[in-house]
């Protein structure tokens, strides 16, 4: 049976919608904030909508300043490195993301544990990205 | 879960009879098809007994992506018209940077399957033509293209994270990863083959003059860690990562022989035996169970340890991949020779030297041999096959007896990882 547990859906409530949206398996209750149609833990194929909170901790990070063609044409580059990292949701999976709103040139100054929350502002509408900025 | 974590025997036994690599570095001039019959004539002029080329039945040669760095696919049949041995079956392998490592392991079971009794192995990657920028991105294709990847991570950036979570945890600091890169450019120095044969302290001093020669004024480097902590000499890539952190990016192919343990002694004198093989899977790193580690290389180094029957006591010697320092440094404990967060330590006090009691990429590593991504693999096995044959010059091994030597190829940043067991049987 058709479903749409993939990243287009993933991207659009991102975008459309401002909400990060994943799935709970029903069988099991694991909870990916990646949606896809098959819980990978149980490997039961009954999966539904799960919102979460857009509350992280910062779990790690890097401030990158060889950038992909991509984010060069966004202005990044070795003077204006960004930071990307892995966060922790509040409802206990991690996802890699944008970390918005910190100093790509100051990594010191970037605190892991520290909490973040999901950030709209520099969404590209085009080639949407995960964000989170401090709270 | 129960069958994941089986016990498991090859058919037949395996041995490598002939290993071969180009040189590694940038060249224009050629393509991965050259780079591939170079390696081919290093490895059939340096066998025991030669070579009768249409002895070989099969072949499997590991690639990343030809497609995105010259724009050519489908690569298997030109390695075999360009060594002539057509129609002989040839297959690519693509799993990233582990490529040729999978390649190995699938020539390994068509001989163990009873298939065949001689097959040729290999990889080869062509990746200079390519600007920096460009390399980066196809790199990243390696990682998660729907979540990793957009979320603006790069190659370095996934191995930047994990040295972040790794200082975290445990007292690692950035002078134990460029400790890393100088004790692989030491190495490298001894190689030959290398893309960088020059230890740091000399890229340092032909640095300074360069700029005296120009005129200008010389920086005040005393040290190779002085050096290396010059943002303007050794700028970042991915925080904490800098350029000397990172494997460079390399031209190269790499093969060897795999035939039959029984008929091994018709080709070698010193055959030396494939006594394991593991090969892994692993999750995104933000979907792992840690964010120091990588799984695959853990079940991998297990699969392979048990199937050779060997604890990490009988090994001699390590060729890891370090396509980045802090790589190294997990794979050390990865691979259970130091335990979580001993890895910085042990780099300290040398254990991981040539003459340590851990002695770790022999060969310069990919940080100083140079970084092929589809040869790495296999050329991590031409650096064990000419130490366990005591044939390794210059950088040789000089420990008594050395019999058991490993090889750790992973693939992206942990997706995939093969370990293998190499051995010199008395």
């Amino acid at each position: 049976m058709a479903n749409d547990f993939n990243s287009h859906t993933f991207y659009n409530k991102l975008k459309e919608d401002r909400q990060l949206v994943g799935v709970k398996c029903t069988a099991c209750g694991h909870l990916s904030p990646e949606p896809r149609p098959m819980c990978p833990e149980c490997h039961g194929f009954d999966m539904e909508w799960h919102q979460f909170s857009g509350k992280a901790t910062l779990s790690t990070f890097t401030c990158i300043s060889v950038v992909p063609v991509l984010m060069a044409e966004k202005g990044y580059g070795r003077d204006n490195p960004y930071c990307s990292g892995i966060v922790t949701l509040e409802e206990g999976p991690r996802i890699s993301a944008r970390i918005n709103g910190v100093d790509g040139n100051n990594p010191q100054s970037i605190k892991t544990g520290m909490d973040v929350i999901l950030d709209f502002d520099d969404l590209d509408i085009e080639f949407p990205s995960l964000a989170f900025k401090p709270a | 879960m129960a069958t994941i974590n089986k016990k498991r025997q090859l058919g037949r036994q395996v041995a490598i009879v002939g290993a071969g690599l180009s040189q590694f570095g940038a060249f224009p001039e050629k393509d991965s098809r050259d780079l591939f019959v170079e390696a081919f004539q290093d490895m059939v002029q340096n066998m025991d007994h030669g070579l009768d080329v249409t002895d070989i039945e099969c072949a499997y040669v590991g690639n990343y992506s030809s497609d995105l760095f010259e724009n050519q696919g489908h690569t298997a049949p030109i390695i075999a018209d360009w060594l002539g041995i057509t129609p002989v079956p040839v297959t690519r392998i693509e799993n990233a940077c582990a490529s040729s490592g999978s390649a190995l392991r699938e020539g390994v079971m068509a001989i163990a399957s009873g298939m065949y009794d001689v097959v040729l192995v290999g990889g080869m990657e062509k990746m200079t033509n390519l600007p920096t920028e460009g390399v980066t991105d196809v790199l990243a294709s390696a990682a998660d293209g729907l979540y990793e990847v957009p979320a603006g991570l790069t190659f370095p950036g996934i191995f930047g994270a994990i040295a972040k979570a790794h200082m975290d945890r445990y007292e690692t600091n950035l002078d134990h990863l460029l400790k890393v890169g100088i004790k692989n450019h030491n190495n490298g120095a001894l190689n030959p083959k290398a893309q960088f044969q020059q230890t740091i302290t000399a890229m340092m001093e032909r640095r300074k003059s360069r700029v005296q020669e120009r005129g200008q004024t010389v920086p005040d480097w005393q040290t190779d860690m002085d050096f290396l902590n010059d943002a303007q000499a050794n700028p970042w890539i991915a925080w904490p990562l800098r350029l000397y952190d990172c494997a460079p990016i390399t031209d190269g192919a790499s093969c060897v022989l795999l035939v039959s343990a029984e008929i091994a002694h018709n080709f070698s004198e010193v055959p030396i035996s494939v006594a394991g093989i593991g090969q892994a899977t692993g999750k995104p790193l933000h979907d792992s169970d840690e964010l120091t580690s990588l799984s695959a290389a853990k079940a991998a180094s297990q699969q392979a340890y048990d199937m050779a029957g060997v604890t990490v006591a009988n090994i001699d010697l390590a060729e890891v991949h370090d396509c980045f320092t802090i790589a190294e440094i997990v794979a050390s404990e990865d691979l259970g020779f130091f335990a979580p967060g001993e890895g910085p330590r042990a780099v300290d006090e040398g254990r991981t030297a040539l003459d340590g009691d851990h002695p770790i990429n022999t060969s310069g590593g990919l940080k100083a041999k140079g970084h092929p991504v589809g040869a790495s693999g296999v050329g991590q096995v031409v650096e064990i096959y000419h130490q366990l044959r005591g044939e390794a010059g210059a950088r040789q091994v000089k420990k008594a007896n050395l019999t058991v030597g490993i090889t750790h190829n992973v693939g992206g940043t942990g997706g995939t990882c093969v370990v293998n067991v190499l051995r010199r049987e008395s």
